[in-house]
């Protein structure tokens, strides 16, 4: 499997030489392409015998803002814990963790049938204009998971034929995927018996962080199912 | 009171219509909003409108540590709420590089076609209920019971199981079956006949069911297969050529109706499937018919896997779970006397653990097709982003070119066919 995987890096270094850079983690090839080489290098990975990646499994979109950045920093926090329920404040959160020229990602999940192989496909996508070519013309499932990632995340898909909501209520206001939209939304609805209709008001609760996210660069488990295998293979 | 009508008399007047299917409609499966533009009775473009069951799934998982999500993926898809698990916690322990012990793989697979039976049961069930034939959806929910309590003995729920864990599944099947008890409902003698099966442990009980249940097939297939009526209304709708349904994302069933064999659990084979001795059915023409085929045979297929299971199961006892405590909580009785296992214990259920950085994507043939989990880890113990690859979308955003040119009674047919489920579809 590893060999398979480095092989195919190889064979798209080959190819498609320094405009893109493909990498193995976990058994998996993962190919970062700039955006504006989506789509000849999508039709080549479709149509090229040695790829064939005739079905395109999964297309989303990834919110970097965040990313990186604790909610809780155990390590200068040893003598003040973090109680069940806090209010989630903005700084908690402080620092912008992804660059504004990596803020967003689409990543497209491929799979060859005809090779049996799979191949991630990443395009970082910048703050202020999430733009990138649609593969609507190479896939045609590429149809809805694109208009779910421009509802979720607010990514536009240039030549899509059909980029509406998807996902979200009628007339629903931001992209609620986004790291810096609220869990708990921005707006809740209920029936008004005077008015007779239903009503939209500013979200009346509070958000809470019952766990904190906490970032812990240990490789225990692993490294205990390393010795695990040791003393079985014994 | 007087319903006014208008006569048409004259033909030019008909125009094109925009019918509104749904969201509140029985063949609809759920809450499928379909817009629907027809000339006549005829389908020019469908338009689902989904989301109504939107629950926004992953982004609640990403605020929460990684094992309180393993309940949402019951609630994805909620006939088939096993195999949802065995997707999310074959991310987890692709990234964590742990394997469960043997026995929990068999336990795994076991459960993974228990659910298999369990979703095309209902899938059959609603599908003939939809063009007509009441009785099969009575037979297909008899056999549900019973797998139903299986799943209950085991996880003690009948749905929402949480039954896989990673590093293994939650515990070990039980020694026995519950038993049904005398009521208002239920003398002492019918008591007993129910209770017939239950003597033994829990994998007598499903010995027992994998016995009768070729015979329940059978009935099936009288009912429906050479059934006029049923060949009427699915030999020809629907079909979808094998180039399309790859163009369309489609995976499980659909794909393999028209006829690519292509079955992760033999192409790219999890847990046991590689020691397990099953066949691969594939359609020939794309249609309805031929992905009715497909599943039908699929029952066998999953019936003859659960026997190699059982049996194996059987012989060889073992742990369920792995015994590394920093992702698997320890014993109870452990964590009583031993102050090791009560940090542990206390360090996994209120912190959890953390992940290495990275992304992996894990993906199992679940009972509608490949359900995938795109996991983006940052390092912490909760998910930075998890996309859920449902079957279902994929095949329901195919329905607009499915069901171009035919009648409105077949769109409730090609719903059908698709096996859709909201739980899935809107996430």
């Amino acid at each position: 499997m590893n060999n398979a995987a480095d092989k195919l890096v190889a064979r798209i270094g080959d190819r498609f030489g320094d405009s893109v850079s493909a990498a193995v983690a976990f058994d998996e090839v993962t190919v970062e392409v700039a955006a504006t080489d989506v789509l000849t290098v999508c039709t080549a990975l479709r149509d090229e015998p040695e790829f064939s990646y005739a079905l395109l499994m999964d297309l989303c979109g990834v919110d970097y803002l965040h990313f990186g950045l604790a909610e809780w920093e155990t390590s200068a926090a040893t003598g003040s814990g973090f109680s069940r329920g806090v209010t989630h404040t903005s700084s908690t959160v402080s620092a912008e963790g992804g660059s504004d020229e990596r803020r967003f990602a689409v990543v497209y999940h491929l799979l060859s049938v005809k090779n049996n192989s799979r191949l991630r496909i990443k395009v970082f996508l910048h703050k202020d204009e999430p733009m990138v070519d649609s593969v609507t013309g190479i896939w045609s499932s590429a149809d809805w998971y694109e208009r779910e990632a421009f509802d979720l995340y607010g990514i536009m898909f240039r030549g899509h034929p059909d980029l509406r909501r998807l996902l979200t209520d009628y007339g629903f206001i931001g992209h609620p995927f986004r790291k810096d939209f609220p869990l708990i939304g921005n707006v809740e609805m209920r029936y008004d018996a005077e008015k007779r209709r239903v009503v939209y008001e500013p979200v009346s609760i509070e958000l809470r962080t019952l766990v904190p996210k906490v970032i812990r660069d240990d490789r225990q488990i692993s490294r205990q199912q390393d010795a695990d295998t040791v003393q079985g293979g014994e | 009171m007087q319903i006014p009508c208008r006569v048409v008399n004259n033909v030019s007047e008909i125009r094109n219509y925009t019918l509104n299917f749904g969201p509140q409609h029985p063949a609809a499966h759920g809450v499928l909003r379909l817009v629907l533009e027809m000339d006549g009775e005829t389908i020019e473009r469908a338009d689902p409108h989904i989301g109504l069951l939107h629950r926004a799934t992953e982004k609640l998982m990403e605020s929460k540590p990684y094992n309180q999500n393993i309940p949402y993926m019951d609630r994805l898809d909620y006939v088939s709420t096993m195999t949802n698990e065995h997707g999310y916690v074959l991310a987890l322990e692709k990234m964590l590089g742990v394997t469960p012990p043997i026995r929990a793989q068999y336990i795994r697979v076991l459960f993974d076609e228990i659910t298999r039976i369990l979703n095309h049961l209902m899938w059959l069930g609603a599908h003939a209920l939809d063009i007509g034939a009441m009785t099969v959806f009575l037979y297909a929910f008899r056999e549900r019971e019973d797998l139903m309590d299986v799943y209950e003995a085991i996880s003690g729920a009948r749905l929402h199981a949480a039954y896989y864990r990673p590093g293994g599944v939650y515990r070990d099947l039980p020694e026995r079956m519950p038993y049904y008890q005398t009521s208002k409902w239920h003398n002492q003698k019918e008591v007993d006949r129910l209770n017939a099966n239950r003597q033994g442990s829990m994998l007598d009980f499903i010995e027992d069911f994998t016995n009768r249940f070729p015979n329940f097939v059978d009935e099936y297939e009288t009912l429906l297969t050479e059934n006029r009526i049923w060949k009427q209304r699915t030999v020809g709708v629907g079909v979808v050529s094998p180039e399309r349904a790859l163009q369309m994302g489609f995976s499980g069933p659909m794909l393999r109706g028209s006829g690519i064999e292509w079955d992760l659990r033999k192409t790219q084979p999890y847990e046991v499937y590689d020691q397990l001795d099953f066949d691969i059915p594939v359609g020939a023409t794309g249609d309805c018919y031929d992905r009715y085929l497909v599943r039908i045979e699929e029952f066998r297929q999953s019936n003859n896997i659960i026997k190699q299971c059982i049996e194996w199961l059987r012989e060889n006892p073992g742990p369920v779970m792995l015994e590394n405590h920093k992702l698997t909580p320890p014993k109870r009785e452990e964590m009583k006397g031993d102050m090791e296992s009560l940090i542990h214990h206390f360090k996994l259920f209120t912190e959890g653990y953390s992940l290495p950085e990275g992304e992996v994507y894990a993906a199992v043939e679940h009972p509608k097709g490949e359900f995938g989990i795109y996991l983006v880890s940052d390092g912490a113990n909760k998910p930075y982003r998890l996309k859920i690859r449902a079957p279902g979308f994929a095949h329901l955003a195919a329905l607009d070119e499915m069901t171009r040119g035919h009648m409105l009674a077949d769109v409730v047919a090609i719903i059908g066919t698709q096996d859709i489920v909201f739980g899935e579809v809107d996430r």
